[in-house]
């Protein structure tokens, strides 16, 4: 057979590439569904751990039912709330379709961007209108509640993000985590490690209706109420962390308050709460 | 079959250290053990099954697009791995993170098809692929042992550096940065290099 002829080789590649293509379709798609489950229990994990829960996860012999159980064990609601501090939507079962949990902080990141980038007033308040931050809703095995709130920014190479839980009273941290995509191996990539993010227990984050900055310092933090250490060798990662904290706490500083005076947490499905839908708002996203 | 096919390439060929072949990846992926085993066992299955499935068709394919026909087969061994992996060990996935997708780079894949699948019977082009993943990956395993332990202090994540001797608690010992960085990669591949050629030469 010539296997050299034009004809011959266009019809070669178009059957090899129609079979390569097929094979590689059918394999993503069985595998999608536990791919997605995959990624879901890392974030219920990262939530979880951020209020120091789920700490056998490395123990447990099925990982994933292992996060999933404690999950809905524990974060017991998940608000959607904008930057005035609104909550927009509320769900208190099947946390895990809610739409707090689908909300992608890489977006609202995005729009913060644009916010920083807005020109005039008027455009900036309408993209302000349009954030929806995550709010999970924790209740601690020894009775006490944490808010979790997200966190994303910039790293040096890449994005980095966190989850923080808030302390019932609404002005310091009970902890946090941190995660990134590519920060160096060993310089930025340590501020998954628990030494960094153990630092950001008891952290004060909000006092008398502003906002306190958590300072991530070099040479030794001396205030322990407001300094962390930074990382050594990664100053960018490190002022990242505080820039990314300080970013959202922000925007989240209207529902803090909230939480302060006492009202954050489960207001009445159906009375303060605006259903999702019904909102003409809410339904232009 | 010669059983030279399976064993030359796991020391007296090894397409790192001899061939100097895939050096981006073991730079890349050798900060901890785990990911470097994984890393090898993935390369060493593209490398084998290319090498296969292209011999097995070798005589369809029309010279004038040969590497076409490999990067396909290649890429397409590589998507199913990347896949699988992702939804069966997805911490490792995420540990590995683009390198999996880069294994399409692997010279050493490319390499061995031209060199070997393209022309010998599909049997032997498996054990040579496969032998020559295996070569890759022992280097793989060698350096990152080394800098995992010294880098990091651990091996497979579990602490052998008892904390006691560290600095922090009242001890001497420091984990080395310089591990973690990938130049240091770089250092130990010539190390091992080194020790190869030198000990090589004696044999002639």
């Amino acid at each position: 057979m010539n296997t050299n002829k034009n004809s011959y080789t266009v019809i070669y590649t178009i059957v090899l590439v129609a079979i390569v293509a097929t094979i590689l379709a059918l394999v993503s798609m069985g595998l999608k569904q536990k791919q997605q489950t995959n990624i879901e229990v890392e974030k219920q994990l990262s939530i979880l751990s951020s209020a120091n829960l789920a700490q056998d996860v490395k123990s447990a012999k099925d990982k994933n039912s292992y996060v999933q159980g404690e999950f809905a064990k524990y974060i017991t609601e998940a608000l959607v709330v904008n930057a005035k501090g609104e909550v927009v939507e509320s769900c208190t079962e099947d946390i895990t379709k809610s739409g707090a949990f689908k909300i992608s902080i890489a977006e609202e990141y995005a729009k913060m961007r644009d916010i920083d980038a807005a020109k005039d007033e008027a455009a900036k308040e309408s993209l302000i209108n349009e954030l929806r931050l995550p709010v999970f809703v924790c209740n601690m095995p020894d009775g006490g509640m944490r808010f979790i709130l997200s966190a994303y920014g910039a790293g040096l190479w890449g994005p980095i993000w966190a989850y923080v839980a808030v302390k019932k009273e609404g002005t310091e941290l009970s902890g946090a985590i941190f995660d990134h995509s590519s920060e160096t191996p060993g310089l930025g990539g340590e501020i998954v490690t628990d030494k960094f993010r153990n630092q950001f227990v008891d952290k004060v984050i909000f006092d008398n209706g502003e906002i306190c900055e958590i300072k991530v310092v070099k040479g030794g933090a001396k205030d322990p109420a407001h300094e962390v250490d930074a990382l050594s060798g990664a100053t960018i990662t490190s002022t990242s962390v505080q820039k990314m904290l300080t970013q959202w706490f922000n925007y989240y500083k209207p529902y803090l308050q909230l939480i302060v005076d006492g009202s954050g947490n489960m207001p009445e499905p159906g009375i303060e709460v605006k259903e999702f839908e019904q909102d003409p708002e809410v339904i232009e996203l | 079959m010669d059983k030279k096919i399976f064993t030359t390439p796991i020391l007296k060929q090894n397409p790192i250290t001899v061939l100097v072949l895939g050096i981006c990846s073991a730079l890349a992926v050798t900060v901890k053990l785990e990911p470097a085993i994984v890393m090898a066992i993935s390369v060493t299955l593209v490398t084998g099954l290319s090498s296969f499935l292209i011999s097995l068709i070798r005589k369809t394919i029309p010279n004038r697009i040969r590497i076409i026909v490999q990067l396909v087969v290649v890429a397409m061994f590589v998507i199913l791995i990347e896949q699988i992996l992702k939804a069966y060990v997805y911490d490792v996935s995420k540990q590995l993170s683009v390198y999996v997708g880069l294994i399409i780079t692997n010279c050493i894949i490319m390499g061995r098809i031209e060199a070997f699948g393209l022309t010998e019977k599909p049997l032997p082009s498996l054990v040579d692929g496969l032998a020559n993943g295996l070569g890759y990956g022992l280097i793989l395993i060698v350096v990152a042992f080394f800098r995992e332990l010294i880098g990091s202090g651990t091996l497979f994540g579990a602490q052998i550096i008892p904390q006691s001797w560290y600095a922090a608690n009242g001890g001497a010992y420091l984990n080395n940065g310089l591990f973690i960085m990938p130049p240091m990669a770089l250092i130990l591949i010539g190390c091992l290099i080194w020790i190869q050629r030198s000990i090589q030469k004696e044999d002639k």
